[in-house]
């Protein structure tokens, strides 16, 4: 009744492409911005913003680089936690040996440093496949985990392999505040969010969807191979990249080779799987998944009176971890996006059955 | 890349392989004594990737799925036995393990398995990701998270041989034979099974292709438990050897992990793959390390298995003995 | 159809409640009490040694309030967090639990200790780095809110190096491996133990484990084949069991073999049972006593009544748990400080600041605790955080541990200006202004 298109028409191929064309979506989209940049910075708290907001941001922007790779080219990769730490470190390196740089151009710069090595590692996916392919990018994962460990150089010889980043500030105005934080990734995250959207909806999108279906049709029809999964290697490791620049720059503020370890790779490849493959959307939904279950399970026990110690509320979160996915995969293997679009179907019946 | 092509690639990896291992003796420094030292502990550990790699083969063969919860089972099996055998006998307690890998197979078959017959591979690989944090979280939960001893009766002393002969002998780690010599037992068992008894033919089958066996008549569901069970015992093997050698902890399911290059070099579907696949990693892994490890500052362990199979990939991409992808338009 | 339609929307219906669950925080602490959180690891590669450490810390609060009724009549307030060892799930859980207030944050993990050591300053939190955490931060004129009391592992690397050097009177042309966990607390000791083989002339060896550390075969054949006069041990969790095994296989022997005060308890040599004897360690003032009174008031309040928090009445004592129990007494203490400056209430973090910068713990007092000498007199200060730095080696014998060698106390001479070399640097690169201590009172 409310989700009604009857009455809204096109007249120009323009706005008939556009990203958003039932107006009450775009109404909704609108709105949510307006919430998230000018109200959500008074109405939140600081835990709100510094341990659920940031966090989940960030994975969001790196699940959507990943389901690039993951969900539009369908090419698996485990080594996303590599590709992190290697925006992070780049962009740890470029903060403090060219200290006057701008704070954004040093993010993008690490995410372009992550392409480079992102389509380095992407070349064997020109002769493997599938799992073998995945297990290349944990090859990756590894590498690049012994290098930030061992090369001193990286780390600006610190002592214990541990770096922090410096104050943050863009252009004159400081980040301290965690409003301004979660202000300064919202604004990455939309940037990202919109351009990942218009790339996956243009032509390069559609060469990863064929790539992704049946690669040898789609080469038989005209599309590069090469050019189709590097490209994809490469704008994803870019995001990824620019993610792990903010991980670690904004969330952690100081880290260690150890946090962009493969069980990073792991809860971004959960958090893709379970938001839906193939769908901007689904990144979103399924970060917000991934960052809140764990908080969720760990006050439950609380909320329900039981007393139970740490170490058994840490083995029942991994089980219901565990059991939760399995039981999405089941009821929805093609993830929460799926369970929203069917949502909207149904919406634009309603009240009415058929 | 035709057959022959591809047979002389492997070769040639073969022969760079060998020189690889050869390298530290002919151009570095090494003595003898302990170059062999370190090719037969990397030999052994080899042996004990293989282990894990073969549950993984097995299931891989069988039902098409990419079991990553074989670590998560390699533990339970080993948490299982020996907090049993704090209360019973150890052949008691390793006959009530087996049943319990038994039903913890059946029952992964008919939760999980059964409802995601014909999803995407990475969707059944993302499920066996979810049991093995299910694994993880109840084994620790009934069993406890502290380091179990597991005290099957390996000998713990290593053997010096040869002492008059070479200086300082050739160090052998005794329990690291016991563990080949179980292992080896285990792959002729498997093999019997599989050549000789009605039910392995019926596996052979099935791995062969679904439809076809389905429909000679034979029953999918209990094929698939009977394979999880196969794989689960397969666990305990390599749980009783691991945890012999490391004590049962958490990061025992870890080992899972470097059984991933193991596959890969031997192809999904192979266990002989799989046992040279293992030996090829463990030694690898060791002659890198000991030998390349102190010019690049150490620790080069982990990757340099998985670069290991990755430039092997370039070679084959189906592994050693995997079977050839062959792509259907 | 309709049933899994009903299912999925089921799905949805969790995760949405879920979502809106999972966003309040924890309540505020109530008025009367003070808060310490707990943020400890019971699972993981880490738990065996991780758990009789919070058994002991838990105890003691829990002792303190049962037995004195709080300190000076206020009660402590604590709550377990489990981190996993893990740097983001510590400061998810630090953050998680700011609201209440806390005064003292003890991580048992120098990996979280460097992430919060960033954070500490603004939240006014104090960090309790008893016995690990960053050397450099016993100079408090730049890390006003770190306290590495008792020892930092620079201290621990100039013990171990003195007592090694006294056995064989000189230590040129010798050997000494370092098989460290591949973190910062592994990484920590290096730069002192470099600058000590500079001064005495040994050659040291660098072998990293990588987390979890169960991979050490090709480790210990590099030992075998470079035959070092010692090696030291910096590993934590399964490592330290593995190493031990590892040493045993290749026959390197124990005797050799020193842990630093974190690879030398009993989860590191019990799996490895009789073949472990003669392992030893530098102990960080206390060993495994269990007969002080402070051990018997723990039996008598707590665990008769049922209340103990290890699992077995046995555990009390061991290595470890006297470790937590010790870091929860400092924790007390600082506060009992504070408030005897500031008045007998609930006081703040800034309050318990001073507390811990004034610390003073003569024999007479710690003996009055119920200590006895597992802890050293200690005397904390604006340029000295640590307070004492004196162990002594203790070594297993199949059973139990024993004391095999006299005090020890790290070098200042060697360590002071290296501490604040390396605290200068990290000031200029935070932008922080160094206090000056004499000025302070």
């Amino acid at each position: 009744m409310i989700y009604r298109e009857t009455g809204q028409f096109k007249t120009t191929y323009a706005s008939d492409q556009q990203l958003f064309p039932i107006l009450q979506d775009r109404i909704f989209v609108i709105g949510f911005l307006v919430f998230a940049f000018g109200v959500m910075p008074f109405i939140g708290s600081e835990y709100l913003f510094r341990a659920i907001l940031i966090p989940f941001l960030i994975l969001s922007l790196a699940a959507i680089g990943l389901n690039i790779l993951v969900g539009y080219c369908g090419q698996v990769s485990l080594g996303t936690g590599a590709f992190m730490a290697i925006g992070a470190y780049s962009a740890y390196n470029l903060a403090v040996r060219v200290p006057d740089l701008n704070l954004v151009v040093v993010l993008l710069l690490a995410g372009v440093f992550a392409t480079v090595v992102g389509v380095l590692f992407g070349i064997p996916s020109l002769r493997i496949k599938g799992f073998y392919l995945a297990v290349a990018t944990l090859a990756a994962q590894f590498f690049v985990d012994w290098l930030f460990a061992r090369v001193k150089w990286f780390t600006n010889d610190s002592s214990s392999g541990n770096v922090s980043a410096p104050p943050l500030e863009v252009f004159g105005y400081g980040i301290d505040t965690p409003a301004q934080r979660y202000l300064f990734v919202l604004a990455f995250v939309c940037v990202f969010a919109l351009m990942a959207r218009n790339l996956v909806r243009g032509a390069i999108g559609r060469s990863w969807m064929a790539t992704r279906d049946m690669d040898v049709a789609a080469e038989v029809i005209g599309i590069r191979p090469m050019m189709a999964k590097l490209s994809a290697f490469a704008v994803s490791s870019f995001i990824v990249g620019v993610a792990g620049a903010l991980w670690a720059f904004v969330y952690l503020g100081s880290w260690e080779p150890l946090a962009f370890d493969v069980n990073r790779s792991f809860q971004l490849l959960f958090m893709v799987i379970i938001g839906g493959l193939g769908s901007i959307l689904g990144s979103f939904l399924g970060a917000a998944f991934i960052v809140i279950l764990p908080l969720m399970l760990n006050q439950l026990p609380g909320w329900l009176g039981i007393p139970l110690s740490t170490a058994m509320i840490s083995h029942i979160e991994f089980m219901v971890f565990g059991a939760l996915i399995v039981f999405f995969l089941i009821v929805e293997p093609r993830g929460l996006a799926r369970l929203w679009a069917i949502g909207k179907e149904k919406l634009r019946l309603w009240p009415f059955p058929h | 890349m035709n057959a022959n092509n591809s047979r002389n690639m492997v070769g040639a990896f073969f022969v760079l392989l060998a020189l690889g291992a050869g390298s530290p003796m002919i151009f570095g420094e090494a003595r003898f004594p302990q170059w062999l030292e370190v090719i037969l502990g990397g030999l052994m550990s080899g042996v004990l990737y293989s282990l894990v790699a073969i549950g993984l083969v097995l299931i891989f063969k069988a039902s098409g799925v990419f079991n990553f919860a074989q670590g998560a089972m390699v533990l339970f099996a080993a948490l299982s036995l020996v907090r049993l055998m704090e209360k019973m006998p150890l052949i008691v307690a390793l006959a009530v393990t087996v049943v319990i890998m038994v039903g913890v197979a059946w029952l992964i078959e008919r939760l999980v398995l059964r409802r995601l017959v014909n999803q995407d591979p990475i969707v059944l690989f993302m499920a066996t990701l979810g049991i093995a944090y299910f694994l993880d979280g109840f084994g620790q939960t009934v069993w406890g998270s502290d380091i179990y001893t597991l005290n099957v009766g390996m000998p713990k002393e290593p053997k010096i041989l040869l002492e008059s002969t070479f200086e300082g002998g050739i160090l052998v780690s005794m329990e690291d034979v016991y563990a080949a010599v179980i292992a080896a037992t285990l792959v002729a068992l498997l093999a019997l099974f599989f050549q000789k008894t009605a039910t392995g033919r019926a596996l052979r089958a099935v791995a062969d292709d679904h439809q076809a066996a389905q429909s000679i008549g034979i029953p999918l569901n209990r094929i698939w438990v009977i394979v999880w069970s196969v794989a689960g015992i397969v666990a305990l093997v390599a749980g009783v050897i691991w945890g012999s050698k490391l004590g049962v902890q958490f990061s025992l399911q870890l080992v899972a992990l470097k059984a991933l290059p193991v596959v890969i070099l031997g192809g999904f579907t192979s266990i002989p793959g799989a046992i040279i696949g293992g030996l090829i990693i463990g030694l690898g892994e060791k002659i890198s390390e000991v030998y390349l490890g102190p010019l690049l500052g150490g620790g080069i362990e982990n990757w340099f298995a998985y670069v290991l199979a990755l430039v092997f990939l370039l070679f084959r991409p189906e592994g050693l003995f995997g079977e050839r992808h062959i792509d259907r338009v | 159809m309709k049933s899994t339609m009903r299912v999925k929307a089921a799905a949805v219906a969790l995760a949405v409640a879920g979502a809106f669950g999972a966003v309040h925080e924890v309540a505020a602490q109530s008025a009367n009490e003070i808060f310490l959180p707990v943020l400890v690891y019971r699972t993981g590669a880490y738990a065996p040694n991780g758990i009789p450490w919070a058994d002991g810390y838990v105890d003691y609060l829990k002792l303190v309030n049962a037995r004195d009724g709080g300190v000076n009549g206020i009660k402590i307030a604590f709550e377990e967090c489990e981190t996993g060892y893990a740097t983001d799930r510590g400061v998810e859980c630090y953050e998680r639990l700011k609201s209440k207030k806390p005064v003292i944050v003890n991580p048992l993990s120098t990996g979280i200790t460097y992430a919060l050591t960033d954070k500490v300053a603004n939240d006014k939190i104090v960090l309790f780095t008893t016995g690990y955490g960053r050397a450099d931060s016993v100079d408090g004129s730049v890390f006003a809110w770190n306290f590495p009391l008792l020892g930092s592992y620079w201290s621990a690397a100039d013990m171990l190096v003195q007592h090694v050097k006294k056995k064989d009177k000189s230590l040129k042309g010798k050997k000494i491996a370092l098989v460290y966990h591949d973190s910062p607390y592994g990484k920590e000791p290096i730069k002192l133990l470099e600058e000590r083989a500079r001064m005495e002339g040994y050659q040291l060896l660098l072998l990293p484990v990588t987390h979890p550390g169960v991979e050490q075969k090709a480790t210990w054949l590099q030992i075998r084949q470079q035959r070092p006069d010692y090696v030291f041990l910096w590993g934590w969790g399964v490592m330290n069991s593995t190493s031990i095994k590892e040493a045993i296989a290749v026959s390197y022997p124990r005797l050799q073999m020193y842990g630093v005060w974190w690879s030398s308890a009993e989860p590191d040599v019990e799996p490895a049972e009789m073949a472990s004897k003669g392992y030893n360690g530098i102990a960080l003032g206390h060993s495994d006593e269990k007969d002080f009174p402070v051990h018997k008031d723990l039996l008598k309040h707590l665990y008769d009544k049922g209340q103990g928090t290890a699992k077995d009445k046995k555990d009390v004592g061991s290595v470890l748990y006297n470790r937590g129990m010790i870091s929860a007494m400092l924790s007390i203490e600082a506060i009992k400080q504070a408030q005897s400056k500031y008045g007998k209430r609930v006081v703040t973090g800034e309050e318990v600041r001073w507390g811990a910068e004034n610390l003073n713990l003569d024999a007479g007092k710690i003996k009055a605790l119920g200590f006895g000498d597992m802890v050293q007199p200690l005397k904390t200060a604006c340029n000295d955080h640590e307070g004492v730095r004196r162990g002594r080696v203790h070594t297993w014998d199949g059973k139990d541990w024993s004391y095999t060698s006299d005090w020890y106390e790290a070098d200042m001479k060697i360590l002071r200006p290296m501490i604040q070399a390396s605290a200068k640097a990290y000031a200029a690169e935070k932008k922080i202004t160094q206090r000056d201590c004499s000025k302070e009172k």
